[in-house]
């Protein structure tokens, strides 16, 4: 039965992680980051990877550090909390977790100490348990073809592009990129294009595509939490503060209740997010269920929780000066990354055989 | 010898007992609820240690739980929590064994969420009160021989301050019992009618004008005793609809299939967040999660009920029974689907209205500002009624 607590050494682990995203990586900075239309928040990644955080779900014979990726998760939570712009997901979960799958070494190590990241090149609204379109061919190792919206797709040292072959690699020198103005700029998008680009196979067929895309999916409930447990947070303390016809404008029933909902909802999104993780780390027959109810639920408390964030702020929640639009925008995309609610809700009525 | 082991050896000597003896020497064994104080029908020892305990006398004679589901969750504790030695001595054995049933008499006409506003007056004569006023939403109050009592007993202090609670004999003179019926047509519940009803005095529970924090407890146990227990996937109401959506192809639509994904990933998640606060409770830190709970499973049972109807179509203009029945415990299942959408909307009424539960998380959960309250440092005479 998947254990849904968080151990000691995950505790640890927030607490690091958090200590360090709140130093560096405070709203006000995150903000003005988005506008210097930089690909990735280098010094950051280099500061997070500096504390392990990309090897954890790396076994300790590939360079990794041999935990799994339910300390991975609680990573997450804590990058969602921050909207942090840097490549975690896209290279330490998606690209990593199809490495492993594809038993491929080569780029393993490089990974786990953040001097190399890799995207999958697959559009980022790609979805587990859903049959996947290839539109990269490849003949022999030189791939042709163009992926569009790849998350983390400008600034990959390497792609791993899928073909009906299989899993290829490809430098990023040696991929035509276009960056895409995108709705969370936290996490920006690009369209790639390969025109017989020189590719080395990592593995042959699909399942590491399917592997990365359902790790992918579960772990991003983690950072869907992080998110909407942030919105939470802040709104809490916003309306204790906010003071209108006297009283502050959290003593209205009309704002607690809508809070109590919201609270209650991110207890459920913590053990359904949790759940997830325990699965994906012991590799437990549930995966595919609860990775599907995972994406479901958190993708929609997050949401919920950033507009609700929004709103219960009033008009300074409506401006440029304020965290809450990069949560909203955050909370929005990755709704729709990896499967909206609604593809996973078409995938679990196959999956626990309640069909049309 | 551990506690299973006792408990063993207990099934083996007592085997072939009449069933009320029999449980009468597991209590007097120690071996009811062993978290209670040895002589009381426990032997101190942690809660955890209960079900080792349970799977021993597992196909023994039964108290039934559900039938004396209040003396265990809610007068049990307060009997413990504020009796006397005579008082726990005197009642606690039959309230185990299922000898004496109990039932809860708090609620009023014009005290429903507002519980410290209770009307029943217990006036002083002689060594005992004598009670007038009037219950509602009893349960089991025409089997009970027990009713745990709040009534005022001082009008000039503030609502909170005045109250004194009792234990009633139901089967005093005075006290009528009229079965209310609600809108699925049977009668789960009861007004009870209390005139001049006389109490001893030896049979009030805490101080005199101590009644509000003796109630409190009741109530704190009340929240604890539902929604506690561990479920597997569809299990409950999602269960017997996703059955329904198996079984009957010809109800299918595009709408309704989205409509039930959305019930089934919310029952998942309740069920996921039952077991971490289930693994919480192991670790010894409960957390505050569990005042959500009611409020999940109120709205999933209203929205799952509801759906179920719908699905079904003609059928589901259709009723079961409209007779007046007097059931001692609630079958969701066993009826049939608009029996269950209309028992439903007493799901967020019933045990704390989830507008309610709702004031509470935000207050005590989350901090926020209290309620603007004009009721509390006046007397409660002086209060609009």
């Amino acid at each position: 039965m998947s254990d849904l607590l968080y151990d000691e050494t995950e505790t640890e682990l927030r607490g690091a992680v958090r200590e360090f995203l709140d130093d560096r990586a405070p709203w006000q900075a995150v903000l003005e980051w988005t506008e210097l239309d930089e690909p990735h928040d280098t010094s950051l990644w280099n500061g997070l990877t500096g504390m392990d955080v990309a090897a954890l779900a790396i076994p300790e014979k590939l360079g990794g550090a041999g935990a799994s990726w339910r300390e991975t998760a609680v990573v997450l939570e804590e990058l969602g909390r921050s909207v942090a712009p840097v490549p975690f997901l896209t290279s330490s979960v998606l690209a990593t977790a199809a490495l492993l799958a594809a038993d491929d070494h080569a780029y393993l190590r490089d990974l786990a100490t953040g001097t190399l990241t890799a995207a999958l090149a697959i559009p980022f609204t790609t979805a587990p348990g859903v049959v996947f379109r290839n539109t990269v061919t490849n003949d022999g190792d030189r791939l042709s073809g163009t992926v569009t919206s790849v998350a983390h797709g400008l600034s990959a040292d390497l792609l791993l592009v899928p073909t009906v072959e299989g899993l290829f690699a490809v430098g990023g020198g040696d991929v035509d990129r276009t960056a895409v103005i995108s709705l969370d700029r936290t996490r920006p998008l690009a369209d790639l294009s390969f025109d017989r680009a020189p590719a080395r196979r990592v593995a042959v067929g699909d399942l590491p595509l399917d592997h990365a895309l359902s790790v992918g999916a579960g772990l991003l409930a983690s950072e869907q939490l992080g998110i909407a447990e942030r919105c939470l947070d802040m709104t809490i303390a916003y309306v204790k503060t906010r003071y209108q016809f006297g009283r502050p404008v959290g003593s209205y029933q009309a704002l607690k209740h809508r809070l109590a909902d919201l609270w209650a909802s991110v207890g459920q999104a913590r053990a359904v997010a949790r759940h997830a993780a325990d699965c994906l780390a012991t590799d437990d027959p549930d995966v595919p269920v609860a990775v599907a109810v995972a994406q479901a639920h958190c993708s929609a408390v997050a949401l919920k929780a950033a507009e609700e964030c929004v709103q219960l702020h009033g008009g300074i929640g409506f401006t440029w000066e304020h965290p809450a639009h990069l949560l909203l925008k955050r909370a929005k995309s990755a709704s729709l990354a990896l499967g909206s609610p609604s593809s996973h809700r078409s995938v679990l009525a196959e999956l626990v055989e309640l069909p049309l | 010898m551990d506690v299973e082991a006792a408990a063993r050896q207990f099934v083996e000597e007592h085997r072939g007992l009449p069933d009320a003896e029999f449980l009468r020497a597991r209590f007097d064994a120690g071996l009811a609820w062993v978290h209670f104080p040895a002589g009381l029908g426990g032997l101190d020892l942690e809660r955890g240690a209960q079900s080792a305990v349970d799977r021993a006398f597992a196909g023994t004679p039964s108290n039934r739980p559900d039938r004396i589901g209040i003396g265990l969750g809610m007068a049990a504790p307060t009997i413990l929590a504020a009796g006397t030695a005579e008082q726990r001595e005197r009642w606690l054995r039959a309230l185990w064994t299922g000898e004496e049933v109990w039932c809860q008499l708090f609620s009023e006409p014009g005290a429903g969420s507002d519980l410290a506003n209770v009307a029943t007056r217990a006036v002083r004569d002689g060594d005992g009160w004598i009670v007038n006023g009037q219950k509602v939403w009893t349960s089991m109050a025409h089997e009970a021989r027990w009713g745990l009592l709040v009534a005022r007993t001082d009008p000039d202090a503030p609502k909170h301050r005045g109250m004194t609670y009792f234990a009633l004999d139901m089967h005093a003179p005075g006290v009528e019992v009229r079965p209310l019926r609600q809108l699925t047509g049977e009668a789960e519940f009861n007004e009870v009618f209390l005139s001049d009803v006389r109490l001893p005095d030896g049979d009030r529970l805490g101080e005199v004008g101590d009644g509000w924090r003796v109630a409190t407890t009741t109530l704190m146990n009340e929240r604890v005793a539902i929604g506690g227990r561990s479920a597997g996937r569809e299990d409950g109401l999602i269960g017997i609809v996703a059955g329904t959506w198996r079984e009957r192809p010809e109800l299918r639509t595009p709408a309704l299939q989205d409509a039930l994904l959305r019930l089934w990933v919310e029952a998942e998640a309740a069920r996921l967040t039952g077991r971490r606060l289930r693994q919480q409770m192991a670790v010894g830190a409960p957390g505050p999660e569990g005042s959500a709970v009611k409020l999940a499973f109120a709205r999933l049972s209203q929205e799952l009920s509801g759906l179920e109807v719908e699905l079904l179509g003609e059928e589901g203009l259709r009723y079961d029974d409209w007779t007046m029945r007097r059931p001692s415990s609630v079958e969701m299942t066993g009826r049939s689907p608009g029996y269950r959408y209309l028992r439903a909307k007493g799901n967020s009424i019933e045990g704390g209205t989830s507008e309610i539960l709702r004031n509470i998380i935000a207050e005590r959960v989350l901090g926020l500002p209290g309620e603007i309250r004009v009721d509390k440092d006046v007397p409660w005479k002086d209060l609009p009624k």
